[in-house]
C-alpha cells in the first residue's frame, strides 16, 4: 500500500498527471474562441510543478514505492531544467502553432505527459521504472512528431522515429532482461551491489551492451543516430525544440541511472564503449553537418556531435565526470532552445525559416534576432566567453582526468571542424545580402521576444557566472 | 579605484559597447562620439597605470584576484608588469586612433563597427593582464568574435573567405593550447600562472606542452609556416581592422610566448630554440623577399609585418640560447628588451602604414601599387608622413623601428654571428621593399588621371597620422622611458629562464 510519504515524495509528478488530465477535459469542453487560454494555463501548470520540485527538495536522497522512485539532487536539477525548457517551448511555440492551425489542446497535454516521462525517468530507482518513464516520454514524442498530420514529412519522420524507437526499446528491454538474469534483481541499488558477485559476468556484459544501444539511441549518439536528422527536420519546430532540450536532459539522466547507479562496477567495460561512441558521434555529427543546407537538419547533426561531447563526461566514470556531463546537458538544452527559438521567431505563415539560406542578411532586417542567433551559434561552437565553451572545457577536462588524452584531442579536432558550420550561419546572417522571401522581422509576440532574449542573454551571462550552476551539478554528485 | 584599475580598463570599453550599440544605425554620429568618449576614457584610465606601477621594483603589480569558480579553484586574476603596461598603453592609444580614423570612412552600420572595436579593445587589454590561464584563454579566444565580424561585414570583396580562414586558423591553434592547459591543470590543480611556472614537468611533458603553446602563439604572431591567414585577413579587413590586427593582435602571440612558454616549459624551450630561431630567420629573410614582389600595398605591409615580428620571436628565443648555453645574461636581456621595444614600435609603425594605405584607398578604392604614382605632387603632406613611416619601417636610426632591431641584432651577435648576419639582412631587404614601394607610389609622374584629382589629407587624417608620427619619432629618439618601464620585468623574465624544471 502506498503510504502518505510515498505520495508526498511524488507530489510534483502526481500533480502533473492530474493537471494534464484536467487540461484534456478543459480542452474538450472549452469553446473554440477561449482555447487561447490553454496556453497560459499550461505554462502556469509547469511553473507550479517547477515550484513543487524546488520547494519539496529533500536534503537527503529519499525513495518511494519500495525504491521504485528515487528523489535526489541530481534528479531534482534535471527536473527543474526539463520543466523550464518545456515552458520555453510553450512560449516559443504559440505564434508558430497559431499560424499553422496546429494550436490544439493535444499539443499541450502530450507535451506535459512527455515532460512527466522525463521526470519519472530521471528519478527511476528500478529498471522497470526506467522503461516506464522512457516509454511515456517516447510514446508522447511519437505522437507529437506526427502532430502536423497533413505534412508527409512529419508523418514520415514519425513513422521512422516510431520504428527505430521501438527497436531500440526492444534492445534496452532485452539487455535489462539479461542483466536481471545475471543478478536476479531489477532494483538499481541492489543491482549495483549484486554486480560484483554475479556468477555470470559474461551475461552481464552482454546485457550491458544491449542497454548501451538503448541509451545511445535515446541520446542520438552515433551509430544509433539515424533517426535524429529526419525527426528534427520533419517534426514541427516546437516539437523539435522539445526533443533537443528536455528530452536530452532525460537521456543524460537515464544514462547516468543505468550506467552509474546500476552498473557502476562494470565501468571498465562501458568506459571504452562510450569513448568509441563519443568519437564516432563527434566525427559523424560534425562532418555531416557541414554539408547540410537545411538549418534544422544541420542542428540535428550538431546535436549528434554534442552528444559525443556529453558522453566524454560520462566516460570519466567519476563524480567529476558526471557533473561535467550534466553541466553539458543543461548547457546544450539552453543553447538549443535559443537556436530553435530564433527559427520559431522568424517563421511566419507559409514560411518555415528552415533553410540556412533563409537567414541571409538577417542582420540588416532584424539585428536583434541575428544577434541572438549569433550568440547561440558561437555558444554551440564553444567559443569563449559564451556558455558553451565552459561545458566543452569541463568535458575535455573530464576526459584528461580519466587518462584519455586521445579522446580529448579528438574532441579538440572535431571542435575545429564543427566551428565551420556554426560560423557559416553567422556568415550568412551578417555578411550576405538579404534575399526576397527570406527571414524578416516576425510578427511581434511580446512574451516570446522577451523570453527568447533572456534565454539568449543567459548564454552570455552564464558564460561569466557559471560557478553556481557548476556548483549545483558537482554538489549533486557529492563533490564540494 | 586604483585597486581595480585593470578591471576598469577591461570592462570600461566592453560596457561602452552597449550604449554605442543602442545608438542604432539611425544615429551614427552619436555612436561615433560615444565610441570616442569611451576610447578616450580608457586611454586616460590607462595613463594612471604609469604612476601606479613601481618600475624599479618590477614584477607583477596592481594585482587583483577574486575566486571565480570556487569548486575548480579558477580565479579572476589580473596583474601587470612593465611589459603588460607598455602593451596596454599601445592598445588604448591605437584604440583612439582607430575610432578617429574610421570616423567618416565607415558609413554602413557605424554603431556595430564602433561597438565591435570597443569590445575588442577591452578583450585585448584583458589578454595583457590575465594571470589565470583560463581567464587568459577566454580573452584570447573571445577576441576572435569581434574581429571576425569586423573583417566579415566591413571588409573587401573576399572578406568572407579571409575572415573564416582567420577565425578557424586561430581557433585551430588555440584549442590545442587549451588541451595543454587542461593537462597542466590536471597536474597542478590550478590555472594560476605563477604556480604553473613552478610546476615540475618531465622533458616529454614539456615538449608536448611546448608544441601546443607554440602552435597557438605562432599562428597568432604569425610565424612561418603558419602565417598564411595574415595576408588574406589584412588585405580584406577594413583599415581599422588592419590597424588593430597589426598593431595589437599580433603582439598577443609574442606576449603569450613570454607568459606561457618561457616560465612554464623553459627546458623544452631551450631544447627547441633552434627551431624557433630558424623559423624567425626564415620570416626575416624569406618573407622579406616575398614582400618585395607584392603588387598589393596591404599585402606588402602584411608580409613586412611578418618579417618584423620575426625579430620579436628571434629576440625572445635568442635569450634561451644566451642564458642556458652561453651564460651571457646581459646579452639575453638586451635581446629580450629589443624584442619588447620592437613589439611596441611595430605596433605604431604598422598601424601607421595601414592607416596610410587606408587614406589612399578611401580616395581611389584600389590597393594596387600600379594604380598610384606621383602622389607627392597632389598630396605633399601625406607624402611627408608616408616617407617618415616608410623610413621607420625599414629601421632608419632616429625612428622607433631602428631601436628594437638593433638591440636584437646586437644580442644575436653574441649568440652566433651567423644569426646576426641573417637578421641584419632585414636592413637591406626591408629598405628594398619599403623604398621601392615609396618610389612607385609617391614619386614619379602621375600616370593615372584619377590620382591627379586626389585631395591632400584632411584635418582628421592629419591628426591620426601626426599622432603616429610623434610616437614613432619619440620612441626612436628617446626610447629610454619605454626601456626603463620594461627593464626590471625583462630582467625577471630572463632570470626565470635559467631555472631548470625537470
Amino acid at each position: 500500500m502506498p503510504t502518505l510519504n510515498d505520495i508526498l515524495v511524488l507530489l510534483p509528478e502526481f500533480y502533473l498527471v492530474a493537471a494534464a488530465c484536467l487540461l484534456l477535459l478543459l480542452d474538450a469542453f472549452m469553446k473554440p474562441e477561449q482555447r487561447g487560454t490553454l496556453h497560459w494555463i499550461s505554462i502556469v501548470v509547469l511553473l507550479v510543478a517547477t515550484y513543487l520540485v524546488i520547494a519539496g527538495q529533500p536534503d537527503v536522497t529519499v525513495t518511494a514505492f519500495g525504491d521504485m522512485f528515487v528523489r535526489d539532487q541530481t534528479s531534482e536539477i534535471l527536473k527543474v531544467f526539463a520543466l523550464l525548457c518545456t515552458v520555453l517551448v510553450f512560449v516559443y511555440a504559440r505564434p508558430y502553432l497559431l499560424d499553422r492551425k496546429l494550436f490544439v489542446g493535444e499539443f499541450y497535454t502530450l507535451m506535459i505527459f512527455a515532460t512527466l516521462g522525463v521526470m519519472l525517468l530521471v528519478s527511476a530507482g528500478n529498471l522497470v521504472m526506467v522503461y516506464l518513464g522512457l516509454e511515456l516520454l517516447t510514446l508522447s514524442s511519437y505522437a507529437l512528431v506526427a502532430l502536423n498530420r497533413d505534412s508527409p514529412l512529419s508523418s514520415e519522420a514519425a513513422i521512422k522515429y516510431f520504428v527505430l524507437g521501438a527497436l531500440s526499446s526492444g534492445m534496452l528491454l532485452y539487455g535489462m532482461s539479461m542483466v536481471y538474469g545475471a543478478t536476479g534483481t531489477l532494483d538499481l541499488a541492489q543491482l549495483h551491489a549484486a554486480v560484483p558477485q554475479s556468477a555470470m559476468p559474461h551475461l552481464l556484459v552482454f546485457g550491458l551492451i544491449f542497454m548501451l544501444v538503448g541509451i545511445a539511441f535515446k541520446l542520438g549518439a552515433a551509430p544509433f543516430h539515424m533517426w535524429i536528422p529526419d525527426v528534427y527536420q520533419g517534426a514541427s519546430t516546437p516539437v523539435t525544440t522539445f526533443i533537443a532540450s528536455s528530452s536530452k536532459l532525460a537521456a543524460f539522466g537515464m544514462a547516468w541511472r543505468l550506467l552509474e547507479t546500476g552498473l557502476g562496477d562494470l565501468s571498465q567495460h562501458w568506459q571504452l564503449m562510450l569513448a568509441v561512441i563519443s568519437v564516432l558521434s563527434m566525427a559523424i555529427g560534425n562532418l555531416v553537418a557541414i554539408v547540410q543546407s537545411n538549418l534544422k537538419r544541420m542542428l540535428a547533426y550538431s546535436t549528434i556531435s554534442h552528444m559525443g561531447y556529453l558522453l566524454m563526461g560520462l566516460v570519466n566514470a567519476g563524480p567529476e565526470g558526471y557533473a561535467s556531463a550534466m553541466f553539458y546537458a543543461i548547457c546544450y538544452a539552453l543553447m538549443s532552445t535559443v537556436a530553435f527559438g530564433v527559427i520559431l521567431g522568424l517563421a511566419r505563415a507559409g514560411f518555415e525559416c528552415e533553410e540556412i539560406a533563409d537567414l541571409k542578411g538577417l542582420n540588416q532586417r532584424s539585428p536583434w534576432f541575428a544577434a541572438l542567433m549569433a550568440l547561440a551559434m558561437f555558444s554551440l561552437a564553444g567559443v569563449p566567453p559564451l556558455f558553451g565553451f565552459y561545458a566543452k572545457y569541463l568535458v575535455l577536462q573530464a576526459a584528461i582526468d580519466a587518462h584519455m588524452l586521445w579522446l580529448a584531442l579528438a574532441g579538440a579536432v572535431f571542435a575545429i571542424v564543427g566551428l565551420y558550420y556554426y560560423l557559416h550561419v553567422v556568415k550568412v546572417m551578417y555578411f550576405d545580402k538579404p534575399v526576397e522571401g527570406g527571414a524578416e522581422q516576425s510578427a511581434p509576440d511580446m512574451s516570446m521576444r522577451v523570453v527568447l532574449s533572456l534565454n539568449a542573454l543567459a548564454l552570455l551571462v552564464l558564460g561569466v557566472y557559471w560557478g553556481p550552476l557548476l556548483g549545483w551539478c558537482r554538489h549533486s554528485f557529492g563533490l564540494g | 579605484m586604483f585597486n581595480h584599475l585593470l578591471s576598469l580598463l577591461i570592462w570600461l570599453p566592453i560596457a561602452g559597447a552597449v550604449p554605442v550599440l543602442m545608438a542604432g544605425s539611425a544615429r551614427p554620429n552619436l555612436a561615433r562620439w560615444l565610441a570616442l568618449l569611451f576610447m578616450v576614457l580608457t586611454f586616460v584610465a590607462s595613463l594612471f597605470l604609469l604612476p601606479q606601477y613601481d618600475a624599479a621594483r618590477g614584477g607583477m603589480q596592481l594585482a587583483e584576484s577574486h575566486l571565480w569558480i570556487a569548486s575548480l579553484n579558477v580565479h579572476y586574476g589580473l596583474a601587470a608588469d612593465g611589459i603588460s603596461i607598455a602593451l596596454i598603453l599601445l592598445t588604448t592609444i591605437v584604440g583612439i586612433l582607430v575610432v578617429v580614423g574610421a570616423w567618416e570612412v565607415i558609413q554602413n552600420k557605424t554603431h556595430q563597427y564602433m561597438a565591435a572595436m570597443l569590445a575588442l579593445e577591452g578583450l585585448m587589454i584583458g589578454v595583457f593582464c590575465a594571470t589565470d590561464a583560463l581567464l587568459f584563454y577566454v580573452f584570447f579566444e573571445a577576441m576572435l568574435i569581434p574581429m571576425f565580424i569586423l573583417i566579415g561585414v566591413w571588409g573587401g570583396p573576399r572578406r568572407v573567405y579571409a575572415t573564416l580562414k582567420f577565425f578557424i586558423y586561430t581557433f585551430l591553434g588555440s584549442i590545442f593550447m587549451l588541451i595543454a592547459l587542461l593537462y597542466l591543470y590536471h597536474k597542478a590543480g590550478t590555472f594560476d600562472l605563477r604556480t604553473l611556472a613552478a610546476l615540475p614537468l618531465t622533458f616529454t611533458e614539456q615538449a608536448w606542452v611546448f608544441f601546443a603553446f607554440l602552435l597557438a602563439f605562432a599562428i597568432k604572431v604569425p610565424m612561418v609556416p603558419v602565417h598564411t591567414w595574415l595576408p588574406d585577413a589584412h588585405v580584406e579587413a577594413p583599415t581599422g581592422g588592419s590597424v588593430v590586427l597589426a598593431a595589437v593582435m599580433l603582439k598577443v602571440g609574442t606576449y603569450g610566448m613570454l607568459r606561457f612558454i618561457l616560465p612554464i616549459v623553459p627546458d623544452a624551450g631551450t631544447h627547441f630554440t633552434w627551431l624557433v630561431v630558424v623559423l624567425s630567420l626564415i620570416a626575416i629573410v624569406y618573407i622579406g623577399y616575398v614582400a618585395l614582389v607584392q603588387e598589393d600595398m596591404k599585402k606588402l605591409v602584411a608580409y613586412s609585418s611578418i618579417a618584423h615580428m620575426g625579430f620579436v620571436t628571434l629576440g625572445i628565443f635568442i635569450a634561451f640560447l644566451l642564458t642556458r648555453q652561453l651564460g651571457n645574461v646581459d646579452a639575453a636581456r638586451l635581446g629580450m628588451q629589443g624584442a619588447m621595444v620592437q613589439m611596441i614600435s611595430h605596433g605604431f609603425v604598422s598601424g601607421a602604414m595601414f592607416t596610410c594605405i587606408g587614406v589612399m584607398y578611401d580616395r581611389l578604392h584600389t590597393r594596387l601599387i600600379k594604380d598610384y604614382g606621383g602622389l607627392i605632387n597632389v598630396m605633399p603632406w601625406f607624402g611627408f608622413f608616408y616617407v617618415l613611416f616608410a623610413m621607420a619601417n625599414c629601421g632608419l636610426p632616429g625612428t622607433s623601428g631602428f631601436v628594437g632591431e638593433f638591440m636584437v641584432i646586437l644580442a644575436s651577435f653574441s649568440a652566433n654571428p651567423w644569426i646576426a648576419l641573417f637578421a641584419a639582412f632585414t636592413l637591406i631587404i626591408g629598405a628594398g621593399y619599403t623604398l621601392w614601394l615609396v618610389k612607385r607610389v609617391l614619386w614619379g609622374e602621375i600616370h593615372n588621371p584619377h590620382v591627379a584629382e586626389m585631395k591632400d589629407i584632411s584635418g582628421r587624417e592629419t591628426f591620426v597620422l601626426g599622432a603616429f608620427a610623434a610616437l614613432v619619432l619619440a620612441l626612436g629618439i628617446w626610447p629610454e622611458p619605454l626601456v626603463h618601464l620594461m627593464d626590471s620585468s625583462v630582467t625577471q623574465l630572463v632570470q626565470q629562464l635559467a631555472i631548470h624544471k625537470i
